[in-house]
């Protein structure tokens, strides 16, 4: 009768709810421990009547949940005020009111993932991708319209003879022994579940490709793209000369800036002194400047040996008797103002920057011409 | 399930329920007409805070009946009598609301004529803020609850003799007429008692932050009637955990609730930090106001909410009680927050003073006389409802 096949269990159908509840109650008062209740909607009472423990999964929820609160402040915190600290808006660098939110909303994210993930492997046993009651004719019944309660063959108590007599004198509709299938090896390699799962994967990134370019794009959704607001190159109805763009107030000075009172004169009488002392911090970054900005012409040292040989004319040497003899203010002069082919490099170079650059300037001098006590104080 | 009969036989409550209220009331009024001469002002903040309790726990009961009709849920409709109980606090709060009217140049500084003479700002929101407009709207909303109350009430009453299922469906239309009307009364009646202490400063959610709070006030008072009366068996024995979990969960759900108005509405006022409305936060930060401010929330956020948050406590009786007292005084608290620090003389910091303990002894008082009052007179369960049986079989 049974093919030589294994039995997952007895089977008994009902066709009310309160019958399955009071069957549930028999059951559970036999002793029995491997079994289930199947029905097609939530039957309330039906946690009682089974006498199931509440569930475990609201602690992983919580532990989780926690995990979530603990790393989103750690994060924010070392982000924001440790490694990186931006002063947004005026506030604090640890601001907390502004972190609950993301805190809150990491909660819930660490939350519901690890529940679910939990769900799948402690609850549903991963691995298997079935349960032997899918495909079969009671579990089509009781998603439709009955309800169902299962004896397992794996409960110590099983007896099939026992059994079945218990449940049909809960006058069921029905009763059924349930066979198990043969058991596939490994489950999840079964073609079917993977062509299931491919099929999921085009479908979830043909869904989310098609939501982020083409859905965010059309009217309705796309408010953020058409703003009345007027973008610098673009045209104005409001004013009268037509420009999106504005000229500052006449005036205006940019903030940090200081005029050069040469600008333009070729040969000025008089210079500028140097306001930078050559601490090792602005030596530094005289040569980093000088590197970037000088050097492709006037070579690493100076020389006037630079990487662009032959494109332009060759700027002299930086050594001469006569370049060692200007005055600070006349190499800052030439930086700003340009000489010759040399254009001006002010709005390249900053103020200070080009300062720099002339203190490193003397150091290279210095160094090329060392003079005797020089050599004497280094050894 | 089995659909057995309601057997239900009303049992009397306690006579010395009415002595306790009686003595309560007694002494909070006498201590607090001492305080009035002791200290006007102070003791005139204080019945304010203590009235716009009443008026949370009053209203927002009504509003939980009608919430009952408008969702037809079963599970609450065996102890909705108690929720019409306390609704019945609304009459009387027209009664209460005298000494008030009579004392509003102290509460309210937009009421004095000298004052709209200099201030721009208080002349502009004058058409809104003055005395006879005022003093309109506070009879005109508790006018219009207590006629809802009122039709409510007597139809649910009716029903308990005559078990006419067509009453149920007319308190249906009340409800669903009076839940829109709810939300402008109430959100209006905290901008009137509660955002005018301080007139220059505004927060257009300060009403449903409000509401947060009175449905708490409002759960909690229901919860702790339920569990006392079930325990004490004034009810149907059928009345299981369950029906108590569900009003464990709404109390969660509104925990929840009013820590998240209450967090938005500050967090939008700190980033946008602009001087007419963060004065209302600075003044609650200043001097040992702060530490009442960080007690607020874990006095009426984090406290309730891990006491809540497992599901057996929720169906736990014990911890029920416990969580409903303390979400009773939380909400008192809530108010003395909002309240107190806006009070002349407290710029500086809180100043301790005996009249502040005075006011609740009182609205107890009123609360047990009222609740006994009309308890006596009525069914503790609408046995005449048509969904009463479903109720009471009512399992999660």
């Amino acid at each position: 009768m049974n093919n030589g096949r294994k039995i997952f269990g007895v089977s008994a159908l009902f066709n009310k709810p309160d019958d399955i509840i009071n069957a549930a109650k028999i059951v559970a008062g036999k002793g029995y421990t491997e079994w289930d209740v199947n029905t097609p909607y939530p039957v309330h009472g039906m946690d009682d009547a089974m006498k199931i423990k509440p569930s475990k999964l609201g602690f992983v929820t919580l532990f989780f949940g926690l995990c979530g609160t603990a790393f989103a402040l750690l994060l924010m915190w070392y982000t924001l005020s440790v490694d990186y600290p931006l002063v947004i808006g005026g506030k604090p660098f640890f601001a907390l009111p502004a972190f609950i939110p993301v805190t809150f909303e990491l909660t819930v994210l660490f939350a519901t993932i690890s529940t679910i993930i939990a769900m799948l492997i402690f609850f549903f046993g991963l691995p298997r991708n079935n349960h032997p009651l899918h495909n079969t004719d009671y579990m089509k019944k009781v998603s439709l319209d009955h309800f169902g309660i299962v004896i397992e063959a794996a409960d110590p108590k099983f007896d099939e003879y026992k059994i079945n007599e218990l449940l049909k004198s809960l006058n069921p509709v029905s009763t059924a022994v349930i066979y198990e299938k043969e058991k596939v090896r490994y489950p999840i390699f079964e073609p079917k579940f993977i062509t299931f799962l491919i099929l999921i994967a085009v479908v979830v990134s043909f869904g989310t490709y098609l939501t982020l370019n083409k859905l965010m794009y059309i009217t309705p959704f796309s408010w953020m793209d058409e703003q009345e607001k007027i973008t610098p190159q673009s045209k104005s109805e409001f004013f009268s000369d037509e420009r999106g763009m504005r000229l500052p107030v006449e005036g205006t000075v940019a903030r940090g800036f200081i005029p050069y009172p040469f600008m333009g004169v070729e040969i000025p009488d008089k210079y500028l002194s140097n306001p930078f002392i050559p601490t090792e911090e602005n030596l530094t970054l005289g040569k980093k400047k000088f590197l970037t900005f000088c050097s492709p012409c006037h070579g690493n040292f100076g020389n006037g040996d630079g990487r662009l040989r032959g494109q332009f004319p060759n700027p002299p040497s930086l050594h001469s008797t006569r370049i060692r003899n200007f005055e600070d203010g006349r190499i800052y002069h030439v930086m700003t103002n340009g000489k010759n082919v040399m254009p001006s490099y002010a709005s390249q170079i900053t103020r200070d920057e080009r300062w720099a650059i002339v203190n490193y300037v003397r150091v290279l001098q210095r160094a090329e011409n060392a003079s005797d006590s020089d050599i004497e104080k280094i050894q | 399930m089995s659909q057995t009969e309601v057997t239900y036989q009303k049992k009397e409550l306690p006579a010395k329920l009415n002595k306790i209220g009686l003595i309560l009331l007694a002494v909070g009024v006498a201590l607090g007409v001492l305080g009035f001469f002791v200290d006007h002002t102070r003791a005139i903040f204080n019945y304010l805070l203590a009235y716009t309790f009443l008026i949370s726990i009053g209203v927002g009961a009504l509003f939980l009946v009608t919430l009952e009709y408008v969702t037809n849920a079963d599970w609450s409709v065996p102890f909705r009598r108690i929720v019409e109980i306390f609704a019945g606090i609304i009459p009387f709060l027209a009664i209460l609301v005298i000494p008030l009217l009579f004392n509003m140049h102290d509460l309210f500084h937009w009421s004095q004529k000298e004052v709209l003479a200099t201030d721009k700002v208080l002349a502009g929101k004058a058409p809104y803020l003055n005395v006879p407009f005022f003093i309109i709207r506070v009879f005109g909303f508790i006018g219009i609850w207590f006629l809802f109350y009122f039709f409510l009430f007597r139809n649910s009453l009716k029903q308990d003799k005559t078990g006419n299922q067509n009453l149920t469906t007319i308190n249906i239309r009340i409800s669903a007429i009076f839940i829109p009307v709810f939300a402008i009364t109430l959100s209006l009646t905290a901008t009137d008692w509660l955002m005018s202490i301080e007139p220059h400063w505004f927060s257009t959610i300060f009403g449903v932050y409000y509401f947060s709070g009175t449905v708490i006030a409002a759960l909690a008072a229901v919860t702790l009637a339920v569990v006392l009366l079930r325990e004490h068996g004034y009810f149907d024995k059928r009345i299981t955990n369950d029906h108590l979990y569900s009003l464990g969960a709404l109390m969660f759900a509104f925990v929840n609730f009013w820590g998240y108005i209450a967090f938005s509405q500050f967090m939008l006022i700190w980033y946008a930090d602009l001087p007419e409305e963060t004065s209302w936060f600075i003044q609650r930060w200043a001097g040992n106001w702060a530490i009442f401010s960080i007690l607020l929330i874990i006095i009426q956020f984090l406290v309730p909410y891990i006491a809540l948050l497992s599901q057996p406590s929720k169906m736990n009786p014990k911890r029920l009680k416990f969580v409903a007292i303390w979400l009773l005084f939380a909400h008192l608290y809530d108010l003395f927050w909002i309240v107190i620090p806006s009070m002349p003389g407290m710029e500086k910091g809180y100043i301790f003073s005996w009249i502040d303990f005075v006011f609740p002894i009182a609205i107890v008082g009123v609360v047990i006389l009222i609740f006994n009052m009309l308890a006596k007179r009525v069914n503790l369960m609408p046995i005449g409802d048509p969904k009463i049986k479903r109720g009471l079989d009512f399992h999660l």
